[in-house]
């Protein structure tokens, strides 16, 4: 527990005295912060449009917050993470590799378990964190509209799943390779192969089609958006991060082999 | 502390490291010394538990490194070829990081650190950013790196590259205070490194060990070969000649001259023969002119290459 914790730290202090994260963070709060800005402006207009339809004709259509922003919001940060995590998890093994330290940390007394969590539970951590400066978007909705608070908070709860799935997979593509860019270009490559997997189920057998689907990152967020949360989801997302993790410590004790 | 036995590292078709034996007992310092591709690191990998041997067993402080290579890594400290260091970290963080993977307890890890740090001569650079250092200064993080945790078993792999000499001095004699209470196994190509430092040597060319002894034993054992040198005046050829009837005398060679009249020749003769008398003898009677004699040993580097070259052949 105590090598968890130190690989954690040291991960984490890695992340910010380099500028990745930062500059992560300040794109993703860009791009959020534009679309959010124009879906509430949409929503709104929207809304003003069919105030005046009503009091013209009457019969006010059933106008959803959560439905027209949030759930847009929460499709947009899933998005978005497939670009950003690859990014962050590319340097976990690759560097140390590259650069030798990989033999200080199979060296040390720490288990590869021990270092593989440290560094999994860090960019988790960090993930939380840029997700988390979304939260401010939800407290501007809060003050100025009503929205159902059940949905949002399952919709963090699915994109923090899906993410730590993400980094599960990224951390798995560092562990391969020595270089950071085939490192990202892995990541990224597999994340959207499980994004994109779910389509592959219209033009396949019926039986190859299901379990394409089922495999889909994106057919378990779904749910979660719309603010149902069953085990059924949380269970798929524990076992892809568990797979991952677990092929990782695999490479990990076999490039000892070589 | 450390039995190596009949260990073996085979990568691919090439064999790194040829079935060898040795025994390092607690307290000594073990050299060990090799020309490149000898198979140094790969032996210090398989002690370390960063590459499992292909075959045969190697066990530190009676642990196995393949069975228990936890224990084992909790009482090694190990100071990789290229020192493995994190370039954005300051040099106090990296060695509390190392304090603490290495199992330090919490409310040591600083004094651990700090007193590191001054053991290593790193007081003046402890806030600076590692990618920053000079290649010396990374040196010598790398070695504290392997004492933070006051490891029972050092092992180093050319712990003086790259430092001045002043510095090589320095650590040589933190090497030899360290023994003692650490075991040790250092390597390097550096001869005197080791005669200054090690106990005991061990000579690995090509993967197998060439010999096992003391500094000291390996010296005398080669030394047989005594040198002279002597600058004669008169013809080389029949100086030459002359020289080669003293029956101590196993080779001559010219160094200097040809067809001048002054000329020089390095003399070698048998074990523990001392030609110099007779030399100064036979070239004065033949009525050639003396001009200079002194002897020249062997330096440690050719020993070093004779037995490299030498016993691999045998
Ligand atoms: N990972 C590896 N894969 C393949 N061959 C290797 C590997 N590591 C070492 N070797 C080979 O094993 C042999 C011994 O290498 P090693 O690094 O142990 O030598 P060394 O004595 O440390 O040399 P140097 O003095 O140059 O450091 C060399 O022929 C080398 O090419
Ligand atoms: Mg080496």
């Amino acid at each position: 527990m105590r090598n968890i914790a130190a690989i954690f730290h040291k991960e984490l202090k890695t992340y910010f005295t380099s500028p990745i994260a930062y500059v992560l963070a300040a794109v993703f709060l860009v791009i959020t912060g534009y679309f959010f800005y124009g879906m509430t402006v949409t929503f709104s207009n929207e809304c003003l449009y069919y105030m005046q339809y009503a009091s013209r004709y009457g019969g006010m259509p059933a106008l959803n917050l959560n439905q027209q922003v949030i759930r847009g919001m929460f499709g947009l940060i899933s998005f978005i993470s497939l670009f950003i995590i690859p990014m962050l998890t590319m340097r976990l093994y690759a560097e140390e590799k590259r650069s030798g330290t990989m033999e200080l940390l199979m060296t040390s007394p720490v288990r590869i378990t021990e270092t593989l969590l440290g560094k999994f539970f860090a960019c988790f951590s960090l993930y939380a964190v840029i997700i988390g400066l979304t939260v401010l978007y939800q407290i501007i909705l809060g003050v100025y509209g009503h929205p159902d608070w059940g949905p949002v908070l399952s919709g963090y709860l699915g994109t923090l799943l899906m993410g730590a799935a993400f980094i599960a997979v990224g951390i798995f593509a560092s562990s391969v390779t020595e270089s950071q860019i085939i490192a990202v270009v892995l990541g990224f490559g597999a994340l959207l192969l499980f994004w994109v997997i779910g389509s592959a189920s219209i033009f396949t057998r019926p039986g190859a089609g299901k379990i394409f689907s089922y495999l889909s990152i994106l057919t378990h967020m779904l749910p979660f958006q719309k603010g149902v949360i069953d085990t059924q989801h949380i269970l798929f997302y524990l076992s892809f991060i568990g797979f991952f993790l677990f092929l990782t410590v695999k490479v990990i004790e076999s490039q000892r082999w070589r | 502390m450390i039995e190596v036995e009949h260990l073996s590292k085979y990568f691919g078709r090439t064999t790194a490291v040829d079935n060898i034996s040795f025994r390092v007992e607690k307290g000594e310092i073990l050299g060990f010394l090799g020309p490149n591709g000898a198979g140094k690191t790969t032996t210090m990998r398989i002690l370390t538990c960063f590459l499992p041997a292909s075959a045969g067993t190697a066990r530190v402080a009676g642990y196995d490194v393949f069975k228990d290579s936890l224990e084992v890594r909790k009482r090694i400290g190990y100071l990789p070829e290229n020192p493995p260091l994190y370039n954005d970290m300051t040099v106090r963080y990296f060695l509390e990081f190392n304090a603490k993977i290495k199992g330090v307890e919490p409310k040591q890890q600083r004094s651990r650190a700090e007193a590191t740090m001054e053991k290593c001569g790193l007081q003046e650079v402890k806030e600076t950013i590692i990618g920053k250092l000079s290649r010396g200064y990374k040196q010598r993080v790398g070695l504290a790196q392997a004492l933070v945790h006051d490891p029972e078993v050092l092992i180093l792999d050319e712990p003086t590259i790259g430092l001045d000499p002043r510095q090589i001095i320095e650590v040589r004699q933190l090497i030899k205070e360290l023994g003692g209470e650490h075991t040790i196994i250092l390597s390097t190509h550096i001869l005197p490194e080791v005669s200054v430092t090690c106990q005991r040597v061990v000579i690995i060319n090509k993967g197998k060990i060439a010999a096992v002894d003391t500094p000291e034993n390996l010296t005398a054992r080669l030394k047989g070969s005594e040198r002279v040198y002597v600058e004669v005046e008169g013809p080389v050829d029949q100086v030459e000649q002359r020289i080669r009837q003293i029956p101590d005398v196993t080779a001559v060679s010219v160094e200097s001259g040809g067809n001048g009249k002054r000329n020089g020749f390095f003399v070698e003769s048998k074990v523990k023969a001392d030609v110099r008398s007779q030399l100064a003898a036979a070239i004065t009677s033949s009525g050639f002119g003396l001009l200079e004699m002194r002897r020249v040993g062997l330096s440690l580097e050719e020993i070093f290459l004779q037995l490299t070259t030498e016993e691999a052949e045998g």
